[in-house]
């Protein structure tokens, strides 16, 4: 069984995560879509901190010992399913920067031709 | 006495001719539809400026609008439906646009029914319309997880708006000066539209919905479209739901 104040400490932690989860996304520096899987990680830490009987099952289930180090893995794959998934948005994002950059520097370019184009049709019209 | 009485009831059409008016038509990927629907909007009135939106088409959608003489934003890549239509809502507010009509690029919505939308917006009595499938005189059948969707925002929507709304997720909709203004500074993400609804009471502007009949478009009902569809469910619960703890910059209130 997992010591007591293992899980009130588990449980706390998950608590807190969820509650600056949630003052990001209201204060608007975390949208929605980028919070849904932090928010499925503090829940289920939450979950297995809270219901001990779950957790010693789930550990027993794949062999681990010491129930604590179940929730510790579980903490570490959802952590690493994050990572993996923010890598995958700067993936996209900077492929996208990519083409804003490409785009600016051929609007730049038609932009400064037209205007060259005017300058020199103007000075002939005044001459 | 009785002719004394009488009330000058002017078309919808003539009053119309009064507002700079601007046709917002979001589009990806709609290379067999769009055409349709620009002809469509300029035959119910030539009045409205038609603006397609182009989401980062891998067609020749951005083209076959161009050749129909409607002004494109053709964005360098897909900035998901929200984005797409904010550009739109920036680019009415920036030209001094008074009315905007929000029709989609896939032809599902009958731009005739554009009479119906902007009848309130004329007589002042919302700063927003949207066209609604659902009450009297609209008729719809979809896929059950988008149904089950649609009615839980709508009894959710109508909860927090204290107003009854029968259809949150309609992109059918128009919206007068200040609805621009506030769509161009502020508009949501994914699904938007749910959202927008909230968004625009919260500021204190006034929606009305209107009855209309949607096209029914074809729909993939796969495995994949009801996941997307569950995910989508849950992103905008949440998002209403942190929405409620939120403060509200006051957008309308400069000027």
């Amino acid at each position: 069984m997992t010591p007591l104040r293992v899980s009130i400490v588990a449980a706390i932690a998950a608590l807190a995560l969820l509650v600056v989860i949630f003052e990001l996304i209201r204060s608007r520096r975390l949208q929605e879509r980028y919070a849904l899987l932090w928010l499925l990680t503090g829940l289920v830490i939450f979950v297995l901190a809270a219901w001990r009987g779950l957790l010693g099952w789930l550990a027993d289930l794949v062999g681990i010992a010491y129930p604590p180090s179940a929730l510790f893995v579980l903490a570490s794959f959802f952590v690493l399913v994050v990572l993996l998934h923010y890598s995958t948005v700067i993936s996209k994002l900077s492929e996208q920067n990519t083409i804003l950059a490409q785009r600016l520097a051929i609007l730049e370019h038609a932009l400064r031709s037209k205007e060259d184009e005017e300058e020199s049709g103007a000075s002939r019209s005044r001459s | 006495m009785a002719e004394l009485v009488q009330t000058v009831v002017e078309p919808v059409e003539s009053q119309l001719a009064l507002r700079r008016r601007i046709a917002i038509v979001p589009a990806l990927n709609e290379q067999e539809t769009i055409g349709r629907v620009i002809d469509e909007i300029r035959a119910f009135d030539p009045g409205f400026e038609i603006l397609v939106v182009d989401d980062g088409s891998t067609d020749r959608t951005a083209a076959v609008a161009e050749a129909r003489g409607a002004h494109v934003l053709a964005l360098p890549f897909n900035l998901v439906i929200g984005g797409a239509v904010q550009t739109g809502y920036q680019y009415a507010r920036d030209n001094g646009f008074e009315l905007a009509v929000q029709i989609d690029g896939d032809g599902q919505h009958n731009p005739p029914e554009v009479a119906r939308l902007v009848g309130p917006i004329l007589d002042g009595r919302a700063d927003m319309v949207v066209g609604t499938r659902f009450v009297e005189g609209g008729g719809y059948r979809g896929t059950r997880v988008r149904r089950v969707g649609i009615h839980l925002f709508a009894a959710l929507v109508s909860l927090m708006v204290r107003q009854r709304v029968t259809d949150t997720t309609s992109g059918f909709r128009a919206v007068n000066r200040l609805g621009i203004r506030l769509f161009a500074a502020d508009y949501p993400h994914d699904y938007p539209e749910v959202e927008a609804t909230v968004l625009l009471s919260r500021h204190g502007l006034k929606m009305v919905e209107v009855p209309v009949v949607m096209r029914i478009r074809e729909e993939g009902n796969s495995s994949i479209t009801t996941l997307r569809s569950v995910y989508y469910m849950v992103k905008v619960l949440l998002a209403l739901f942190v929405g409620l703890f939120r403060r509200y910059p006051k957008i309308l209130e400069e000027e």
